[in-house]
């Protein structure tokens, strides 16, 4: 569109909210499949769910909380033209991810070395309804952190841009956007926490 | 429509104002004109190559036994088919191309709301068809699975599913954007006095489509991703030896792909509505019970999904259920034929070339449709389940509904797009050929169908040798006037004559620019709109 600057801030939100109504759905495929194996295998999925360590979960819930107020107030600082401090909470956000997926790495890890991984030699003991909740576990929880690291790349750029200005007190509709996809990230795993490390102890 | 100013720098728009030199005025062009046009030429060329293979599917079928592919061929081949049909030409054909050329123009806008996201899109479309493509020639060979990549053979087959399963989350990818896109623009870019119900029936019918692409489309990435997990890390979510429920992947499956067939129809249904009065000369009847019954159409269209599965062990309860909701989404398709038979009724009726096309979709979409009761009853459906009557019905709806009106749209906008008229009289004469070519070959898969001839065969018993015949003759006729129609068009649109700005008599926006469009549609000054899309006596047509 040469000349024409077209800035349409209330657009651009109502397409990322769309974009956001698209992640929902895409895990809401993993919900659904939890809901049905649930009631299939209810007995099976406690005691499978008892493995799972609620201090890794519990643990990862408090960072992303935490990184999501970062984002927040990130915004609020751009806006009053506070750009360091905005700069440095996003930093803040970015470590927080960090911390989740090392924490996250430690927890299969530990999961692993009991050998309970898809295709293991102790899964295929378990009871169908077992395997049913860890394939589910890895696939949910690996799904989640990819988009963790996404949002984490998403964040970096939007840290680029308020660098160079491009992103600055009065055009700063993009790391609005950006942070609406990490509270989604985060949102995401509010239903993945209870879900998976909670309601079946 | 009034007030349209509009002052052209060259007598062919927006193809010489590129931003960039030679092929990178296209490819990396963010005029939505160029890129629909990028889209309609892939998807044309996927379109032939797709006709094609079936061409070869009912050339194997001429004779029992095997004629001119071994089995594993042929499914291969259907299955090509299928995919490339589907996800490459039917599914982006009338959004992608005739919504990305004509959509912005119609609601007055400069272009759509994200050109950038826009021309990703194009490529993600791309990256996906060449990864289906790739698929058939790497790996374990093509896949074989029909393009419903139903488990567990899917899961199990060493043919090369895993890439084109990631072939299908890219495109699906591609169509979300594009529906995000399409959704934000007419919500946003509206001109001024563009209101709600000033809107052509053509938008709205993208606008209801472009709903399902953002609603349905995550479903069927979750399920192939699953399917891919399945096959590379062996996490066997729909395996029953590790507790999965293969019925769990069709219902997935088809939570996205039967609103999918929504995302087919529906802007053909816009098409037709928008073709219908201007060949008329007369307002759309029932304007808004067509907008209405599109949006009940994408509503309903979701809640039917079950209706492929009567057969797969579900209760009888669910099945009844999923029937009776069958029989909701007939309401409202009716609803539009009965308009459009209205809209045509004491009309001054030209008999154009792309009325012609639209009343092809009428016929053939409305025996498609009553075919699809037939499927809907479960008590009928699981006489006729997996057998041919079923590939009529869907080659009615899909080729008959959808691809008349892609071809429809081609005769009526791809004069305004490229400035320059085809030889209407071929164009008439291709049309006949394919619409009789269409019913011999089609007509003929419902009977042997009823017969119990099952799908996904390349052999049969010879009783059904002679409707087979027929069949494959049908199709050849039919590949007679496909040919004849994209030569006579093709020709006309590069050396055919001027046709000036509105040469059908349009009253909608589109029709008030030159031909072809200049760069960014609208002069200096945005349109302002005063009446209706099908008010031709205040847009001065009558």
């Amino acid at each position: 569109m040469s000349g024409h600057v077209h800035k349409d801030y209330t657009g651009a939100k109502f397409g990322m909210w769309l974009f956001l109504f698209t992640e929902v759905l895409l895990f809401g495929g993993l919900f659904l499949l939890y809901a049905v194996y649930l009631a299939r295998y209810p007995q099976e999925f406690i005691s499978a769910g008892k493995e799972l360590n609620v201090w890794f979960g519990g643990g990862n819930t408090m960072v992303l909380l935490t990184s999501s107020l970062f984002v927040a107030i990130s915004i609020t600082a751009l806006r009053r033209g506070a750009k360091t401090l905005c700069l440095r909470l996003l930093g803040s956000t970015i470590v927080c991810a960090a911390i989740f997926m090392v924490n996250k790495y430690f927890e299969w890890s530990a999961k692993i070395s009991h050998g309970i991984y898809p295709g293991s030699d102790h899964m295929k003991e378990m009871q169908p309804g077992e395997m049913v909740f860890f394939n589910l576990y890895y696939l949910t929880t690996g799904l989640h952190g990819l988009h963790v690291i996404i949002g984490a790349l998403v964040i970096a750029w939007a840290m680029i841009l308020i660098k160079k200005d491009r992103v600055n007190a009065d055009d700063w509709v993009i790391l609005e956007n950006a942070g609406l996809y990490w509270h989604l990230v985060d949102l995401i795993w509010i239903f993945v926490f209870p879900l998976y490390y909670l309601i079946l102890h | 429509m009034s007030d349209v100013r509009t002052t052209p720098t060259s007598d062919r728009g927006f193809f010489d104002e590129g931003q960039y030199p030679g092929i990178f005025a296209w490819l990396l062009s963010t005029d939505h004109k160029r890129i629909g046009l990028l889209y309609f030429w892939c998807i044309i060329a996927f379109f032939c190559v797709g006709a094609t293979l079936g061409l070869l599917l009912r050339l194997e079928l001429f004779a029992p036994g095997e004629t001119i592919m071994s089995a594993q061929t042929y499914n291969a081949t259907f299955t090509l088919h299928g995919v490339i049909m589907i996800f490459l030409f039917i599914i982006p054909g009338i959004p992608a191309a005739f919504g990305n050329l004509i959509m912005p123009i119609q609601i007055g806008a400069r272009d759509v709301a994200f050109p950038k996201l826009n021309l990703f899109s194009w490529y993600l479309y791309i990256t996906g068809a060449i990864l289906a493509v790739t698929s058939l020639f790497t790996g374990g060979g093509p896949p074989d699975t029909g393009w419903t990549f139903y488990v567990p053979f899917s899961a199990q087959t060493s043919t090369n599913v895993s890439l084109a399963a990631v072939a299908v989350f890219i495109l699906g990818f591609s169509s979300i954007l594009t529906g995000l896109n399409f959704v934000t623009t007419i919500h946003r870019l509206r001109t001024e006095g563009m209101t709600w119900m000033r809107i052509p029936l053509f938008t709205w019918s993208l606008y209801a489509t472009a709903w399902i692409q953002i609603l349905a489309t995550p479903v069927i990435g979750i399920t192939v991703a699953l399917l891919f997990a399945e096959r590379v890390i062996g996490t066997g979510l729909f395996d029953p030896a590790q507790g999965g429920d293969p019925i769990m992947f069709q219902h997935l499956f088809w939570i996205y792909s039967h609103p999918a067939v929504y995302i087919m129809i529906l802007p053909g249904m816009g098409v037709v509505s928008d073709i219908i009065p201007v060949f008329s000369r007369k307002p759309c009847f029932g304007y808004k019970a067509i907008v209405v019954s599109s949006l009940a159409i994408a509503f309903a269209g979701s809640l039917v999904w079950a209706h492929h599965m009567y057969t797969s062990g579900m209760s009888d309860m669910a099945v009844l259920v999923f029937s009776f909701l069958t029989f909701i989404v007939a309401i409202p398709s009716a609803i539009k034929v009965f308009n459009w038979l209205a809209t045509l009724y004491e009309g001054s009726i030209l008999l154009d070339p792309p009325l012609l096309y639209a009343l092809s979709f009428i016929l053939l979409f409305t025996i498609g449709g009553l075919t699809g009761l037939v499927l809907g009853a479960a008590a009928a459906d699981v006489h006729v389940h997996d057998t041919y009557f079923v590939v009529g019905h869907f080659h009615f709806v899909m080729f008959g509904g959808t691809g008349m009106a892609f071809f429809a749209a081609m005769h009526y906008w791809l004069p305004k797009i490229y400035g320059r008229m085809y030889d209407k009289t071929i164009a008439t004469v291709a049309w006949a050929i394919m619409v009789i070519g269409f019913l011999i070959l089609y007509i003929s898969m419902k009977i042997v169908g009823m017969q119990g001839m099952p799908r996904r065969y390349y052999d049969y018993v010879p009783e059904f040798t002679s409707l087979n015949q027929l069949a494959t003759v049908g199709s050849w006729i039919l590949a007679v006037g496909l040919v004849l129609m994209f030569a006579n068009i093709f020709r006309g649109i590069f050396k055919g004559d001027p046709v000036g700005d509105n040469p059908w008599g349009g009253a909608s926006l589109e029709w008030q620019i030159p031909s072809p469009p200049p760069m960014e549609n609208f002069g200096e000054e945005d349109p302002v709109v005063t009446h209706g899309p099908y008010d031709f006596t205040k847009a001065g047509i009558l």
